[in-house]
């Protein structure tokens, strides 16, 4: 690894006249190569490219084929067919979600991502596709007061810039917080002991880690932690701000799939309650 | 549990293996024009390589890739918008690690070249030119094979460090092993099992590069009288 | 450009460059007090321990520092064994596990920097060193291990800057170095250039920092390599 303590040569006065050739050539090589690996894109029918997570079942997961499933994906390609665009499904950590979308990797982002003020000056979101509570998970009986002061000290696990984030961080600010950028490392660390409880999604917290094995012992903690300010208003797909087309364009087809039956159908093959809470007015 | 995800693992490692063969593939690119960069008469083409080796060098990969696969593609943009581009320029994941990767590594592979290409004395070149030699013979016959028996165990251990380097692709969202191997573990909740055997198949990768480039030093070497011979 | 967000989070990458030092310090001092006796076995001429100690450091070398850093976080978690163990208050600390991590991963490298240097140790000194009736274990103290030392200092100060680069694995464990901070700003404010070149421009003042503090070490230690100046 020659990073700064290379053998000290002395300088050498004369240069090969043979170098001019060797940058002329490299540069031709640095074309050709960049050449192989910008592929060119050519836009014949409508694009869209979808962020979403990849470990946060069961909205999305990876499965042991590799390929990516769960409702957020579903609902997804139900949208795409309704609006019959040919979409991409990208996978991107959570907390690399907006940049991405700002920074145009994709152009909507459909990953449980709650609808809050405070991101809504990033980024604009469609109506919500749905909704359910927050709530704390730990160790069954381990605590019962989830206040703030009933936390003092305890070291609460979040996924990096979602709202439970900016919840606990704002809130609990006696206790640790030890933020992932993963949902899955949380279960990991909480499993491991690294830290007293999490916060999260009920809904995820339940299919993704409370019935799985490695869920046995844990369960809810204290009561669903209701705060519009934090939750806001279900969970939305987000696109960039500006892009109204594309918006307008998803609301219909949520609103489409909610009307054929194709939201029923999705929803039924993951859940045996209304997911997508109370109507939008 | 393992079996069942072996598939994607190993499809995982053929996006590992593709990142590192395109990544070469601009480093090297980017190392050869660097080096001639540095040899340069003109000042301020030394300036340049020499700015673009110290600052990748004094700044941690991972940095760079977050900073290149988020910033570059705003830059990108903004590029394209001052154009008058109207649409946007995509840049998917493997693209900008492909491309972060080689930027990086250019710039090891820059001081690996330039040792190399120094190491060959300047009577060489002059006794070829007296020959009759054209500049291009000179340099196809003459510095290239030196060159690459120079520049070769600064490139195998460059190579090396460059396969490991890209388990941080992941960081930015491409699907390689490490990624998938993450992905495994959160879903069987067995990270011990899932990381081993990336780390196994990484030892694979390392070790077959070794023997190859041991073999290809070999080759390049014949004839030459070491102190120990 | 928003580089009020950055001004206001100044502080925050202060102590994200202050847990990048600590962990960088306590990695290289772990790496070296266990890779000097490794590298007396692998310089030695005793094939079996030659052997052992070259399976650990061809392993580690021949892995990314990711993967170790994730075998130790997550990995060994998934055994109850290890959680109900006597360790398990230091493993369940993420900064212990990196610096476990990177601990043992430099010690590879360092190990053979060392042993190379030993190896390379021109036979003469110590021919010299037992003409002067030295014993074996005076001959090491005095004249092999010094002389090795100084010579590795140009490759380790390498392996230093390497480590310093390294640590911003930490960032991936939940650990708020600088890296860590630049992605929670970038995360924060979406400013994706401001954040992460704040952290590459503190990266490269210690990278230059500790580049200085090895040439003075150079200076003062290889005085007798330097070439003469006429």
């Amino acid at each position: 690894m020659p990073a700064f303590a290379l053998p000290r040569i002395h300088t050498m006065k004369t240069i090969h006249p043979s170098i001019s050739l060797l940058l002329a050539a490299a540069l031709a090589l640095t074309t050709v190569a960049l050449a192989t690996v910008a592929a060119p894109a050519t836009a014949q029918e409508r694009k869209i490219r979808i962020g979403v997570e990849g470990a946060y079942p069961p909205f999305s997961e990876i499965g042991p084929d590799g390929k990516i499933k769960g409702f957020d994906i579903d609902i997804g390609n139900a949208l795409c067919a309704e609006l019959k665009a040919q979409c991409t499904m990208i996978v991107q950590d959570f907390d690399g979600m907006i940049p991405s979308l700002i920074a145009r990797k994709f152009d909507a982002v459909l990953a449980s991502m709650s609808i809050t003020d405070e991101r809504k000056k990033a980024v604009d979101f469609t109506n919500k596709y749905y909704h359910s509570p927050e709530r704390f998970i730990g160790k069954v009986g381990a605590l019962s007061d989830t206040s703030p002061a009933g936390l003092k000290g305890k070291r609460i696990g979040v996924q990096r810039t979602t709202t439970h984030d900016r919840y606990v961080s704002d809130l609990y600010k006696q206790s640790q917080i030890v933020r992932y950028t993963k949902q899955s490392d949380v279960y990991l660390d909480l499993v491991a002991g690294r830290i007293d409880l999490a916060m999260l999604d009920s809904v995820a917290a339940d299919f993704g880690f409370l019935r799985t094995p490695q869920g046995k012992g844990y369960g809810y903690l204290g009561e669903p932690a209701n705060n519009p300010k934090y939750f806001g208003y279900g969970s939305g797909i987000a696109v960039r701000k500006g892009d109204t087309q594309l918006r307008e364009d998803l609301n219909r087809a949520i609103a489409a799939i909610r009307a054929n039956g194709t939201y029923k159908k999705i929803q039924d093959k993951y859940f045996t309650f209304d997911i997508y809470g109370a109507p939008v007015k | 549990m393992l079996i069942e995800y072996l598939p994607t693992l190993l499809d995982g490692t053929l996006v590992t293996l593709s990142v590192a063969g395109a990544s070469l593939a601009i480093a090297v690119a980017l190392g050869l024009t660097g080096a001639a960069a540095k040899l340069s008469r003109l000042g301020w083409l030394r300036a340049i390589a020499t700015t673009y080796t110290t600052v990748i060098r004094g700044v941690p990969d991972l940095v760079l890739m977050l900073l290149i696969f988020y910033g570059g593609q705003v830059g990108v943009n903004q590029l394209a918008a001052a154009l008058g581009h109207d649409g946007y320029i995509d840049i998917n994941p493997f693209v900008a690690g492909v491309a972060t990767i080689g930027f990086i590594f250019g710039a090891y592979l820059t001081e690996t070249f330039r040792g190399a290409l120094m190491a060959i004395p300047a009577g060489q070149r002059e006794a070829g030119l007296a020959f009759g030699m054209s500049p291009l013979k000179v340099l196809w016959r003459i510095t290239v094979p030196q060159m690459i028996r120079l520049a070769l165990p600064g490139f195998t251990n460059n190579w090396l460090v460059l396969v490991k380097s890209t388990a941080i692709v992941s960081v930015i969202g491409l699907s390689d092993m490490m990624q998938r191997a993450g992905f495994a573990a959160g879903a069987t909740q067995q990270p011990f099992t899932f990381y081993l055997a990336a780390a196994g198949l990484y030892l694979a990768i390392t070790s077959v590069s070794l023997i190859a480039l041991n073999a290809l030093n070999r080759r390049y070497s014949l004839g030459v009288r070491t102190g120990a011979a | 450009m928003n580089w009020d967000a950055i001004t206001s989070s100044l502080p925050t990458y202060l102590d994200g460059a202050l847990l990048t030092l600590q962990l960088l310090g306590a990695s290289l001092l772990l790496g070296l007090v266990v890779a000097l006796p490794l590298a007396l076995l692998r310089a030695s001429a005793n094939a079996w321990a030659n052997r052992a100690v070259w399976c650990f450091t061809y392993v580690i070398r021949g892995t990314p520092m990711l993967v170790q850093l994730f075998l130790i976080y997550y990995g060994l978690a998934q055994f109850p064994a290890v959680r109900e163990s006597v360790l398990w208050p230091w493993l369940s600390q993420a900064w212990f596990c990196a610096v476990l991590a990177f601990g043992i991963n430099t010690c590879a490298y360092t190990v053979e920097i060392i042993a190379g240097c030993i190896r390379a140790t021109p036979h003469g000194e110590v021919e010299a060193a037992r003409a002067m009736g030295l014993t074996t274990a005076q001959t090491w103290r005095r004249i092999l291990l010094p002389s090795a030392l100084r010579r590795a200092l140009p490759a380790y100060s390498n392996e230093v800057i390497m480590m310093l680069h390294g640590t911003s694995l930490a960032s991936i464990v939940t650990l708020l170095d600088l890296t860590g901070v630049a992605r929670e700003v970038n995360s924060r404010f979406y400013a994706p250039f401001e954040a992460f070149i704040t952290a590459a421009v503190f990266y490269l003042a210690l990278t230059f920092l500790l580049v200085g503090l090895f040439h003075l070490a150079e200076r003062r230690w290889l005085k007798h390599l330097r070439p003469r100046t006429t």
